[in-house]
């Protein structure tokens, strides 16, 4: 407890410690909690609306949650701090590769699949007009 | 001969010192580095379980889409609860921060609160879709989406446990470096719990009820 009450004392001193123990503040806190919630209202009721066509809303809502996963790493999460550490941007860039690479490299190949397969009754249609091969 | 060096290092005070407060800190401690890398492999299994969801989510089989089954206004009070949760949560950690205990108490009891109410909607959600015939039974579409909803929840049941264990130790105990360790450990947990239900929030319900 001791060592606890000799780091208080010297934060107190030291108004930028609160940044350098990695934790934030109350206005980050605050920063990102309202811009979370905004951007979260903003997609629903976008979606609620259909005020736009299809695939633009799509395309905006997808934005929208990038943007507020960036908001949270940023206010919530401190990444903006560890530039002493770099290690864990490093992690997290490798991981995000990782991420796109299954994700999208999935989608693709299924959709591909899916494209290349003909469905039970076109294989039957084309079985009776190839009769005689 | 160097690694005796070490240990006699070790054993002076001041280096003590040092690595108690290199404990507290999110970026230099170890430890809270070795969590770091498991979170990310856990992003990876999220992220597979959303490939399967994107593959999967039109193979309704003739059942019900998801246009048909979800309630949108449910899930944004679902959405706004774990979003509060994981704000009460960095209060918390500004709390441990002051070693103040009654504050990290408020923070992380009102947390478990919210975390409770989202798991207790999300369990009503399923029961109700469960009820009506559409469980994972029904199609490919809802296999996916039980799996991708469900190991959420399960993180969330967990990380709940854990919780509950730390604030019965703030309770019995002092506020030692290793509990502020851990108590660090499970905000990283459990904000990016909130990052991954963002992404189900838009690819699951806002883009599956369209």
């Amino acid at each position: 407890m001791a060592q606890l009450d000799d780091k208080h004392q010297s934060q107190d001193s030291q108004p930028d410690s609160a940044d350098a123990a990695g934790h934030g503040s109350i206005r980050s806190y605050t920063i990102g909690f309202v811009l979370s919630i905004a951007l979260t209202l903003e997609a629903f009721i976008l979606v609620l609306n259909h005020s736009f066509s299809h695939p633009v809303v799509l395309v905006l809502i997808l934005i929208m949650a990038v943007v507020q996963l960036l908001v949270q790493l940023f206010f919530f999460l401190h990444l903006d701090r560890a530039a002493k550490a770099p290690w864990n941007i490093i992690v997290l860039l490798c991981m995000g590769v990782v991420i796109s690479i299954v994700v999208f490299g999935s989608l693709w190949i299924m959709q591909n699949l899916n494209y290349h397969m003909l469905s039970p009754a076109e294989t039957e249609k084309y079985m009776q007009k190839n009769e005689d091969l | 001969m160097k690694r005796m060096k070490v240990v006699a290092e070790a054993a002076l005070p001041t280096t003590v010192v040092d690595d108690s407060e290199t404990t507290v800190d999110q970026f230099r401690s170890k430890t809270i580095f070795g969590f770091w890398l498991y979170l990310m492999t856990d992003c990876v299994l999220f992220a597979v379980l959303f490939a399967t969801y994107g593959v999967l989510h039109n193979n309704i089989s003739g059942g019900p889409s998801g246009h048909e089954l979800f309630s949108l206004p449910f899930v944004l009070v679902e959405t706004l609860l774990l979003l509060t949760s994981s704000f009460t949560c960095g209060l918390a950690m500004l709390a441990t921060q002051r070693a103040d205990k009654k504050q990290i108490l408020i923070w992380f009891g009102l947390t478990f609160a919210l975390g409770v109410a989202f798991l207790t909607l999300e369990l009503t959600e399923f029961t109700k879709l469960i009820h009506e015939g559409n469980s994972w039974r029904a199609s490919g579409f809802l296999s996916a989406f039980f799996t991708l909803v469900g190991t959420h929840g399960l993180h969330i049941t967990s990380g709940l446990l854990w919780m509950g264990v730390l604030i019965s130790k703030v309770v019995r105990q002092d506020l030692t470096p290793g509990l502020i360790k851990r108590l660090t450990m499970l905000s990283l947990f459990w904000h990016l719990l909130d990052i991954v239900w963002i992404f189900i929030f838009t690819i699951v319900y806002l883009i599956g009820a369209r």
